[in-house]
């Protein structure tokens, strides 16, 4: 039987409503659990030393004065935890010629970036930890430290591991067509220098973890805040020597997420190894600055990007030239070479053209590590495809919105594969900017912008359109040798009260997870949502899973849940058929009553049923089987991944003295196949479109040229707050994937993914009168007088 | 030490309406003074230098950053958390806004956001948008981006004033 989804007035029709989510009220008054909340018996703290400087050789360590302070219980060196814990190497297979060299919990001979753990200080207070942390004495013997990206591979620049030959962990190149011989026959060829700033994901809840190592029982529990549970399982379990199965990971309510907790960071290991050791639970919350110099960092990207159009506006060739610096070490297991494979992946991504070339250069200096942040490589490829398009769409005289419609695939030409190979299974990019431009009233927003420049004020309306990469298949990690699922399972039981509990192996970190598998198994069982317990987060108890990350949970573990759901349904409709003498096809459970299908008529409550199964089974048939718990794993097979698509826009004003820009209004029309949740999808966009504007306009790590980390606080790295952010509209154009029965495509990273470019196209639409240009982020009013020729110094 | 100079501190104050009585480190802030002292986890560390606004308490009916104050400075003092705040049901309507409204995703920032917010709807009348954010300015939020805290306390203020659609 299959749901019909188009009626909104079938019975337990939850999903594609707005349902409230099931932990929101505990949050609300308090009462979440975050990992720092856990207090266990005997629990001690670690805090950890950590270098001061880019790159040095590690000498002589003096503990004495450290040991010395009340509280102290023991101090770990990198050479002490290399006793118990193997290092790893984050590497793929599938990504060729990446390479990474062994990475260890505490750095053992050298240090190779400000940030780096050194020595672990365990005490029975968090206070005392870092007060002798901070009397460790390291003899640090410093070494040239790389800190550029683009000299990086130059001859006279040092080579940070010399056993790896040169600082060149992975390039890329993918060409298709005859890129050269279009760019010399185009029309007009247009190009750019673009800049993406490094970023962090600033989570509100710092990383953190509590390990605790029970001797008697051989078994590892770790709570851990982290998008992927049965991941971190395999890891602790493979680098500590644990059976996989004698470690459990708890992961209950995460303060914020967006990729930052979806890797395996030293110091969490270290925690982990030294609980282990020590045989009691040991606890790392990070503090900001350790926030800012450990958790990994992201878009740290410099381009250069040329686009080919003929005389219509349609573009003939792409040609980007992307470079990369990750750090020292590429981030296990999921790797730092993924961003730039995603730029290569998706830049060009809404157009139907012909040539393309690209290549990703992804370098090794002495900075804090890069990996996979919210968005991972999309807003990088969006931005430079769409300032492309646009300075392309400017060079004819062309609108923006017009060259647009002249390129992207018709809504009717999918399946398709893409210049870069990435295969469409049905997109609606003609549709949903059809909506955009609707909604934005374009015609009337270049009327109110053509008068506001009489006034002499600068607004401009910026355009970006986009994929999304969601539901990744094996494709991703699973066939470069990670163990990191790509399938998710769910297990949906009934109890005795006719309530539904549903184990999942996605997790919660805020996108509503929870809330939305409870009204898909509340649709796929025949219950109210707020009789569906979830569980979420728990090794020893959910389906092996692989987490929420890359847009999945809903796509994966939301199919899974329905199918888990309807199997549940059929068990009960069975077993009622048998209590009732009916056929079980004629049956129907709605709002937890067995009814008659065809009338509606109530024949008998869910709790009755339970009541016959659980305490009086001896009156049902013998062979009659009466599972009321059934587990289903998806996983997507057809497509590598389920590409979504969307457009932008923003409308601004740039003050042309101060060089501060307003944010007036942005718009978002995204197309994520079903909407189960319509206010929860929404509010994912909106939070990713903010988390693109800081991008956009605000958030940038500095570091010197020695590698020092120049702002490692909330005071100086700049996120997007209330005052300076617009109200936003968003609206949807729904294309379901049909690899599921539930049809549902990721939503949490297509904000992010536009913003940024849309931003910056509003920001040049206002500035071109005036011939300036800006594709360097974040565009600070600095950067904005310098384009304006108001800075020359 | 010296008695100038006292490592440990004698507080006596009032949380939540409860009469507290405590020795506290001298250094101890007053966010970890209730976090680990008194078990009152609702409010957050989080910047622990007074920007983000997570561990926002109310202290003497002002919203204050509980990363600030050190415990000592608390003697005297009527302090109020979220735990207090909602056993009052003080912020209930509040509260209820923030779940219709999904103004809250990880929840990390809310507790902290629930009395910055509250502090400017005791005020009384209906604040404009734009004030709503301005005040909300000292609390960081990560995930929902803002606009829909600013609809569920514009929509409390408005029901506060009787101008509210039921």
């Amino acid at each position: 039987m299959t749901i019909p989804f188009n009626n909104p007035d079938r019975p337990n029709s939850y999903i594609g409503r707005t349902v409230p989510r099931p932990n929101a009220t505990k949050l609300v008054q308090g009462r979440g659990r975050y990992v720092d909340d856990i207090v266990l018996p005997r629990m001690l703290h670690v805090a950890f030393s950590r270098s001061p400087v880019a790159h040095a050789k590690i000498g002589a360590i003096d503990l004495d004065e450290a040991k010395a302070v009340k509280g102290v219980v023991r101090i770990f060196t990198g050479a002490d935890l290399a006793e118990v814990c193997t290092p790893w190497v984050a590497v793929l297979a599938h990504l060729k010629g990446l390479k990474s060299p062994p990475e260890h919990p505490l750095a053992v001979d050298r240090a190779c970036w400000v940030g780096e753990p050194v020595v672990a200080v365990v005490a029975n207070t968090r206070a005392a930890a870092e007060e002798a942390a901070s009397l460790v004495v390291v003899d640090y013997e410093e070494l040239p430290a790389v800190t550029d990206t683009m000299t990086a591979l130059d001859k006279d620049t040092p080579v940070i591991h010399p056993e790896l030959g040169d600082n060149l962990a992975f390039r890329r190149l993918h060409e298709e067509g005859d890129v050269d011989a279009a760019f010399k026959t185009a029309h007009k060829v247009v190009s750019a220098h673009f800049r993406t700033a490094r970023h962090t994901g600033v989570t509100l809840e710092p990383r953190s973890i509590l390990v605790d190592w029970n001797p008697a029982e051989g078994q590892m529990t770790a709570y851990h805040a982290t998008q992927a549970p049965h991941m971190m399982q395999t890891v602790f379990a493979k680098h500590l020597d644990i059976p996989e199965s004698r470690v459990r990971v708890i992961c209950g309510d995460v303060g914020g997420s967006y990729g930052i907790k979806v890797h395996v960071y030293p110091d969490e290991v270290a925690t982990a190894a030294i609980a282990k050791v020590m045989g009691r639970p040991v606890k790392f919350i990070a503090d900001r600055l350790e926030s800012f110099s450990t958790d990994i960092h992201a878009r740290d990207h410099e381009i250069e990007a040329k686009i080919a159009v003929d005389v219509d506006g349609k573009i003939l060739a792409i040609d980007v030239d992307d470079w990369t610096g990750i750090g020292p070490y590429s981030v296990y297991p999921r790797t730092s070479a993924i961003e730039g494979n995603q730029v290569v992946n998706l830049c060009g991504g809404p157009y139907d053209f012909a040539n393309y070339r690209a290549q990703t250069t992804v370098v090794f200096q002495n900075k804090t590590p890069t990996c996979q942040y919210r968005a991972v490589g999309h807003p990088i490829a969006v931005a430079i495809t769409e300032g492309l398009v646009d300075m392309a769409a400017a060079a004819i005289g062309m609108d923006p919105v017009e060259i647009r419609r002249r390129n992207m695939y018709a809504d009717d030409a999918y399946p398709v594969t893409s210049p870069a190979k990435m295969k469409f299974e049905g997109l609606s990019h003609h549709a949903s900017m059809d909506k955009l431009i609707e909604m934005i009233d374009y015609d009337a927003l270049r009327a109110d912008q053509a008068e506001a420049r009489k006034q002499g004020k600068y607004r401009g309306i910026g355009i970006a359109s986009f994929i999304e990469l969601t539901n990744p298949s094996p494709f991703m990690y699973g066939i470069g040798g990670a163990r990191i699922s790509a399938q998710d399972g769910c297990t949906v039981r009934m109890d005795p009260d006719g309530s539904v509990v549903a184990l999942s192996g996605v997790t919660e970190q805020g996108q509503g997870t929870e809330a939305m598998l409870s009204q898909v198994v509340a649709e796929g069982v025949g219950v109210k949502p707020s009789n569906v317990r979830v569980i979420t987060g728990d090794t020893q108890v959910t389906p092996y899973g692989g987490g929420t990350w890359a847009s999945r949970g809903a796509g994966i573990g939301g199919e899974a849940a329905l199918q888990a759901a309807r199997a549940l349904r059929d068990s009960i409709l069975e077993v009622a058929a048998a209590m009732l003498q009916a056929e079980a096809g004629k049956l129907d459970i709605r709002d937890g009553q067995i009814v008659d299908l065809e009338s509606g008529e109530e024949r008998m409550p869910l709790e009755e049923l339970g009541r016959i199964v659980y305490f009086r089974g001896d009156t049902l048939p013998k062979d009659l089987p009466r599972e009321l718990v059934q587990t289903r794993h998806f996983i997507t097979m057809d497509y590598p991944f389920a590409f979504t698509n969307g457009v932008q826009a923003s409308y601004l004003e740039v003050d042309t003295d101060t060089g501060v820009v307003t944010l007036l209004k942005h718009w978002c029309v995204e197309d994520c196949g079903r909407v189960i949740n319509p206010q929860l999808v929404d509010e994912q966009i909106r939070g990713g479109i903010v988390q693109g504007l800081g991008g956009a306009l605000y958030e940038e790590i500095h570091y010197d040229e020695d590698g020092q980390l120049l702002n490692g606080s909330m005071a100086d790295y700049l996120v997007p707050m209330a005052a300076e952010m617009p109200d936003m509209v968003v609206a949807h154009v729904e294309t379901p994937t049909k690899e599921s029965e539930l049809g549902a495509k990721g939503a949490g990273e297509a904000g992010t993914a536009g913003a940024p470019a849309a931003v910056m196209n509003a920001i040049n639409d206002a500035l071109r009168p005036l011939g300036a240009q800006v594709a360097a982020m974040p565009f600070t009013p600095e950067r904005i007088l310098r384009a304006l020729g108001k800075i020359n110094d | 030490m010296t008695e100038v100079f006292r490592d440990k501190v004698d507080v006596s104050l009032t949380v939540n309406g409860e009469p507290v009585e405590a020795r506290v480190p001298a250094g101890q802030h007053m966010i970890d003074f209730l976090r680990m002292e008194l078990g009152l986890t609702g409010a957050h560390a989080s910047c622990e230098h007074g920007v983000c606004g997570a561990c926002t308490i109310r202290v003497d009916g002002d919203a204050v950053r509980g990363c600030l104050m050190l415990a000592a400075q608390a003697d005297g003092t009527d302090v109020w958390t979220v735990e207090g705040l909602t056993d009052a049901a003080a912020v209930s309507d509040l509260q209820d806004a923030f779940i219709t409204r999904n103004a809250l995703q990880c929840g990390f920032c809310t507790p902290g956001m629930l009395v910055a917010a509250e502090e400017l709807l005791s005020k009384g009348g209906v604040p404009s948008r734009g004030e709503i954010r301005e005040h909300l300015s000292g609390n960081y939020c990560r995930c929902t981006g803002y606009e829909a805290i600013v609809d569920a306390v514009e929509s409390v203020a408005l029901n506060r004033a009787g101008k509210g659609v039921a």
